[in-house]
């Protein structure tokens, strides 16, 4: 078996917005201090008079971007998830957001998996806070291919995008003719028994899990949720009606992520049972990101463990 | 300034002035004294200062206007309003359902509002962006906020006082109306940022010292602005509720709307001084 090819989404989006500088000058990308994490350095490198560091002052940068996006300009802006979607939560909701301006915000080191850092850096509360802004759209990619898209798609999207992107070196799954498109879930296995739906690198797992079931002869089906707002409610829909029961799987917390937007969905259109995996309501704390993967139950076997449940609540 | 233009620009004045007070009366909220403090300032940049076109409210190159004091809303509708970008008679549906006049500036739907506002602090950092994308998109518009004294007890104040320091945002101009008052009481007693002239200064910005209430000093602050190669500071001395008597220097005043009686006494006072210009 062929070595895996594992990259950071960061990575992705680093590149992407390195190909789209090279394609189009008509945006401005700005950091507050992390460059070189983001991986927006990328960008900074070649196109030195079109990046912007604001400095450690995250409340200002979004404000910034917003007073850009209303001159009809495009604004990239990026910190960690943390100081863009925690810190500047009522700036993004104020300044951006209400007015709808064409904002996309690149949160890197997103989740348990930043790893290191510990609890301060691992946010786990992201995508909960910005889906309960009206209009904010969220993307989650699984891997490099599909971050890369999504800043394409992002670009030329209406309103506010919230990307999130990971430290943590993950596989590659999608080649270059995969289809991303904004609010779109994508079935990756066929399967009638259970749904697995998952975001970000819980996809790579789900997938694994796939194989796992299917050994014990449960057929899974599998969805890629990379647009976790607005969440496409058809694919979710299907889903419930042909296979009676859901797990979801996103490396954030249960609370108001994937999870919750699925249970939503599906508790005032066409209950079955929803079984989330992800951090329970819980800080993380420092350590190498794959033990703590393994540590939080972030991982295929768990997904495993869940979907029998989920079975086991079929009616 | 000759009398002439002036005496034209108080007259405006008094009726934006006439506007707060009715669209708050009506409303029955709002914050009159904030509004009438900085109406000499919104009324010089719209009436005299700013490259603006009331039939084409979103002409691309036009200068920018960001209220990061969103709470004096009323002071910019009249402005804008008698300005020509909607009906005079539009001030009045002030905070209402169904009026495109919000509580704070709305730039989905009402003409003339470059940005919405009203979360304090967040303005300017808007205002900064603004300045920042016409210098870099070689647009050469300028870009004019004004700030509240109280409001730049916000740490984003500074934030954007810093970055635009640092990056020489000469195209920007940010009037502090300094009134002296907020909701808790005077800035003194609260949390002053004194001396806000040296704050800025340290944040590599110009300053200027007026009476904020003064057309000859407003304009003549802004014509030395434009000479000068850095973001600039005004700092303006202004009367809160200024131009009706129970209103002026009044903290009760920043967030409260007239009852009848007084609504009648304000709006005498304002068409007595309207009819001693005219």
């Amino acid at each position: 078996m062929s070595e895996v090819k594992k990259v950071a989404t960061r990575v992705g989006y680093g590149a992407a917005l390195l190909e789209l500088g090279k394609k189009r000058d008509d945006f401005i990308v700005m950091d507050a201090d992390l460059a070189a994490a983001t991986q927006t350095g990328m960008f900074k490198k070649e196109f030195p008079e079109r990046f912007y560091d604001c400095g450690i002052a995250e409340q200002n940068m979004m404000g910034i971007a917003a007073g850009i996006a209303a001159t009809g300009k495009k604004v990239i802006v990026s910190s960690f998830a943390m100081f863009a979607a925690g810190r500047a939560f009522e700036q993004i909701r104020n300044s951006i957001a209400y007015p709808h301006l064409n904002v996309i915000i690149g949160a890197t080191h997103a989740g348990i998996s930043v790893g290191e850092d510990g609890s301060s850096h691992q946010c786990c509360e992201d995508i909960a806070l910005m889906r309960s802004i009206p209009g904010m759209t969220i993307i989650n990619p699984a891997d490099e291919t599909e971050a890369k898209k999504a800043v394409f798609a992002a670009i030329e999207a209406d309103g506010p995008v919230y990307m999130r992107f990971g430290r943590l070196a993950v596989p590659v799954i999608f080649d270059e003719d995969y289809k991303f498109e904004i609010g779109k879930g994508v079935e990756l296995k066929e399967g009638n028994d259970v749904t697995i739906i998952a975001t970000g690198l819980m996809v790579n797992e789900a997938l694994e899990a796939y194989e796992l079931l299917k050994a014990e002869g449960i057929n899974a089906r599998i969805i890629n949720m990379a647009t976790i707002k607005p969440l496409d409610s058809d694919i979710v829909l299907k889903a419930a009606k042909e296979t009676g029961a859901i797990v979801t799987a996103e490396e954030h917390s249960v609370i108001g992520g994937l999870g919750s937007a699925v249970s939503e969905l599906l508790s005032e259109n066409y209950p079955v049972p929803v079984v989330k995996l992800g951090v329970n309501d819980t800080f993380g704390h420092s350590g190498p990101a794959p033990k703590l993967l393994d540590e939080f139950g972030l991982r295929a076997a768990n997904i495993v463990e869940k979907t029998k449940i989920a079975i086991s609540l079929k009616k | 300034m000759d009398s002439a233009t002036k005496k034209e620009l108080q007259i405006l004045a008094c009726k934006v002035r006439l506007g707060i007070i009715d669209g708050v009366h009506s409303a029955k909220a709002g914050h009159p004294g904030g509004s009438l403090s900085c109406t000499e300032i919104l009324t010089y940049l719209y009436f005299k200062h700013m490259n603006i076109d009331p039939k084409n409210p979103k002409m691309a190159n036009r200068d920018r206007f960001v209220l990061s004091k969103g709470h004096a809303a009323p002071a910019l509708y009249a402005v804008l309003a008698h300005r020509g970008f909607f009906d005079v008679e539009k001030l009045t549906t002030l905070r209402q359902i169904g009026s495109i006049l919000q509580g704070h500036p709305d730039m989905k739907n009402i003409p003339g509002v470059d940005m919405s506002t009203g979360s304090l602090g967040q303005g300017i950092s808007a205002a900064v962006g603004m300045a920042l994308s016409s210098k870099h998109f070689g647009e050469n518009y300028n870009v004019y906020t004004v700030l509240g004294d109280g409001e730049i007890e916000e740490g984003q104040v500074w934030e954007a006082a810093m970055f635009a320091g640092n990056k020489g945002l000469s195209n920007l101009t940010a009037f502090v109306d300094y009134n002296n008052l907020q909701i808790d009481g005077t800035i003194g007693e609260v949390n002053s940022a004194e001396p806000i002239d040296k704050k800025f200064e340290a944040f590599n910005w110009a300053t200027i010292v007026i009476d904020g209430n003064d057309f000859d000093q407003i304009e003549d602050a802004l014509n030395k602005a434009a000479a000068i190669d850095k973001p600039v500071a005004i700092i303006a001395k202004t009367v809160k509720g200024k131009g009706v008597s129970y209103m002026e220097n009044a903290v009760n005043w920043h967030g409260a709307a007239p009852n009848d009686e007084l609504y009648e006494q304000a709006m005498k006072e304002l068409n007595e001084t309207l009819k001693s210009l005219q």
